[in-house]
């Protein structure tokens, strides 16, 4: 399952970064930095969405946001989310309103679909125990 | 000695060539290397904290600007390092940079997902050591320590440069020759060194001779003349290259001209609000300092009158901090007293500052200021940030150049005092310095912080002299906190302490200049006047700009103008006897501490130096400073302002068995207790 996320460039390397964080002292940093990236992306996403329709228009704003979006997408490793969010920004910056909207959306719909399917991997990841961790490829 | 830190590892003692005592790095170095990240984005800071805790580092992490300063400040030895995002909601990450520089002299990494060239140029003109792009790997962080090493080893060498590192004489000796004779060779050292991307640094040691940098004392004069040579260009056209051209200033390097040019954009800037250089930002040509240069002891009135004196003073100091750091060139003291001048809030000496790399260089600059005015309004100290370095630079610079004119010993030994007392308010506040030397108008200085200035001048160490006029200046203010006043004898400066010294702490930074370096050069303010009463402490209104020694008699309140530093310098020259003005200026820990105390300045200086960050600092600016004033300021007081790493370099210093020799002339802190002649 894993592989399949490189496979699929949900991932990139440095998602295998992060798992080289992991060790015996925390031994599920990878699912714990995840979950504070989605729980941060989740509302930040939401923000920009609200805001590219409200009048008048904070364009400043909403480029920050999406910088911010950007940087901590890229930290973790979620490679479509990143290039779908870099896309939103140039449009943006641009004064593409429309198509910065709608690749935004098209960020959004990677955005989910990378939580949602991260969400059974980790699960995976904890029920098969230290083991499984220990095995896991690096 | 070259052998060069760059080459490869600092782990092997020899390569580091900078610490001539035994340049050990300690084995376990880097680990432990302590490192404040800063970033507002959550998910970031996690990721860096484990990524920098893995390297074996110390970390800290904060999500907002202010919150990572204000750390800073209550801890101004506590890091080695900074790594900040560039966009944050509270403050703008280069303005963070800036800060940082200024006022502590830390190297700070900048790091963001943007890549855009504009931006990491815009790393670079602030003065950021590196800029790392997002996502930030594991293997990028592995190498910061270098950094961290480098500007130990900048500092280092322009304490040697100032030459006065008793223990590090010999080294020193060498290398100031070679230094002052090299100052081409620094200047192409330098020059490569400020490119960020100094991937040959050892090569450019191997350069210069002996990598010493012969630092550039930005006294009054020369940045008069570098002043009018950017007005003469425009400010927005005047690069390094036409100015020195225009100076026309004999041993001036290119290097040496930028990083004072970059010191002076920065002033100015804040003079104007930034409105004006933001783009002029050439590499390290900040502001130019014009208006230091006029400030000259004499200028400095007039500088202080015009607002714009800090600034300038701060370029001044700048200068001389910068001189530091690029090149001593003997100006002397003329900028010292300029760095009275600057008697500017001592913000503005972060300016000079803000470059952190310049501000180790600066260190050396402010000395310069010392001499400066110390007739001077002791206000006109605080520009001189820098002036606690650049006085110890400066006097030490100035001394060798021949102390200047009387004038300039008068200050210089003022601020020299200071400085070699004030342990060098060297700190990048330095916009301390120079305010002892107004202040302290009275030959004062001469006592411990002559050792900065009275290298310089030659100071009638008379420094021990009341209270370090020079220092009455704002240094006051500034060098005060620096030593974390705990020291003073008497009362000195209980620089946090006292009254004036609120000022200083303000001045936030000053302290921490001050205490690591005492700043002697700037600021020794009034402090220092109670330096002279020692240990009356004074209740030294230190205040920064104006602080006027209330305590002691006019001498100290010269001015204590925001440059405590000096007041440190002053304090510890003062006789403060209690080792304690290097104390406080030390607060850099290392060394100071028993040294202030103990009122053995001598002692203390030793265990100063020992001290390591000091060392550096001092050691140059004490160093020089030996020479002249020898009485008591060990160039490492002077050099205190670099000590953001102090901790880091006493640590390695300590290491570094060989080093202690080294050390002790760094440690200034205390130095001045060697010097002063109690």
């Amino acid at each position: 399952m894993r592989q399949s996320f490189f496979d699929e460039e949900i991932l990139d390397r440095q998602f295998i970064q992060l798992e080289k964080l992991e060790d015996r002292e925390n031994p599920n940093f990878v699912e714990e930095v995840l979950t504070l990236y989605f729980r941060d992306s989740t509302t930040l996403l939401a923000t920009i969405e609200r805001e590219m329709e409200n009048v008048p228009i904070d364009f400043p704003k909403v480029d920050r946001i999406l910088h911010q979006l950007k940087g901590s997408s890229a930290s973790i490793g979620a490679n479509k989310v990143r290039n779908e969010i870099t896309k939103t920004r140039e449009l943006w910056q641009q004064g593409n309103r429309e198509g910065a909207k709608a690749t935004f959306q098209e960020a959004r719909k990677e955005h989910d679909t990378l939580k949602a399917k991260l969400e059974p991997y980790f699960q995976q990841l904890r029920q098969a125990g230290p083991a499984e961790t220990a095995m896991r490829p690096r | 000695m070259n052998s060069n830190i760059g080459k490869g590892s600092m782990s092997t003692a020899s390569s580091s060539a900078a610490w001539k005592a035994g340049d050990v790095v300690p084995d376990r170095f880097p680990a432990g290397l302590r490192v404040l990240v800063v970033d507002d984005d959550p998910t970031c800071l996690m990721i860096l904290e484990k990524m920098l805790r893995t390297c074996l580092y110390e970390v800290t992490k904060c999500n907002r600007a202010e919150t990572a300063l204000s750390m800073l400040r209550e801890n101004k030895n506590g890091f080695d390092i900074v790594i900040s995002d560039v966009h944050m909601p509270d403050m703008d990450g280069f303005k963070l940079l800036e800060h940082i520089g200024l006022e502590m002299d830390l190297p700070v990494i900048m790091m963001s997902a943007d890549d855009g060239k504009h931006v990491v140029m815009k790393g670079v003109t602030h003065g950021a050591c590196d800029y790392l792009i997002k996502p930030v790997r594991i293997e990028a962080l592995k190498n910061i320590w270098q950094h961290v090493v480098r500007k130990w080893k900048n500092e280092w060498k322009d304490f040697e440069q100032s030459g006065s590192v008793e223990e590090g004489d010999r080294q020193q000796k060498q290398s100031e020759d070679a230094d002052y004779s090299s100052s081409a060779n620094e200047g192409n050292w330098k020059s490569s060194k400020k490119r960020k991307d100094d991937e040959d640094e050892t090569d450019e040691r191997d350069d210069s001779s002996t990598l010493k940098k012969p630092r550039v004392v930005w006294s009054v004069e020369l940045h008069q003349q570098f002043v009018a040579a950017v007005n003469q260009l425009g400010i927005d056209k005047a690069v390094p290259k036409k100015i020195l051209e225009l100076m026309n200033v004999p041993g001036l390097t290119r290097e040496n001209v930028a990083s004072h040019l970059q010191k002076y954009r920065l002033y100015l800037r804040r003079l104007s609000g930034v409105s004006q250089h933001q783009n002029s930002f050439m590499s390290h040509q900040e502001e130019t300092f014009g208006p230091l240069s006029s400030l000259n002891g004499l200028d400095l009135q007039t500088l202080a009158a015009t607002g714009q004196l800090p600034a300038e003073s701060l370029a001044t100091l700048q200068a001389a901090g910068l001189g530091r750091s690029t090149a001593k060139s003997g100006v002397p003291m003329a900028l010292v007293d300029q760095r009275n001048i600057f008697s500017f809030e001592n913000p503005k000496l972060r300016f000079g500052e803000g470059q952190q790399q310049h501000i180790n260089g600066n260190n050396k600059q402010i000395n310069l200021l010392h001499g400066i005015p110390m007739t001077m309004e002791p206000k006109q100290l605080v520009g001189l940030h820098h002036t606690a370095q650049s006085i110890g630079n400066v006097n030490m610079q100035v001394t060798s150049h021949g102390a200047q004119s009387g004038q300039n010993n008068s200050l210089l030994m003022q601020m020299g005092q200071p400085q070699s007392r004030g342990h060098i308010l060297n700190d990048a506040t330095v916009g301390h310095a120079p305010r002892l030397l107004s202040s302290m108008g009275q030959p004062i200085l001469s006592n411990g912080i002559a050792a900065n200035v009275s290298t310089r001048n030659r100071i009638p160490e008379n420094i021990r002299a009341p209270g370090y006029n020079p220092v009455s200046q704002a240094s006051s203010m500034l060098n005060f906190p620096m030593n974390h006043a705990s020291e003073l004898p008497g009362n000195i400066l209980p620089l946090g302490s006292t009254p004036g010294m609120s000022s200083l702490t303000s001045k936030g930074t000053f302290q921490e200049d001050v205490n690591s370096e005492i700043k002697g050069s700037g600021g020794f303010m009034p402090s220092y006047d109670i330096f002279n009463d020692l240990n009356q402490h004074k209740p030294q209104s230190w205040e920064l700009q104006n602080v006027s020694m209330t305590s002691d008699a006019s001498q100290r309140s010269n001015s204590l103008q925001g440059n405590l530093d000096l007041t440190q310098s002053v304090l510890v020259q003062q006789g403060i006897s209690s080792g304690q003005m290097n104390g406080q200026n030390r607060s850099a820990a290392v060394v100071s501490k028993a040294m202030c105390s103990a009122g053995d300045f001598s002692e203390q200086r030793n265990a100063q130096n020992v001290n390591q960050h000091f060392n550096t600092l001092l050691v140059d600016n004490t160093i020089r400073v030996k020479s002249e004033i020898v009485a008591d300021v060990s160039p490492a007081n002077l050099f205190p302002d670099h000590f953001g790493q102090e901790d880091l370099m006493s640590a390695l210093l300590k290491q570094q068995e060989g080093i202690a020799p080294a050390e002790n002339e760094f440690d200034f802190d205390g130095y001045s207790m060697d010097n002063i002649p109690e």
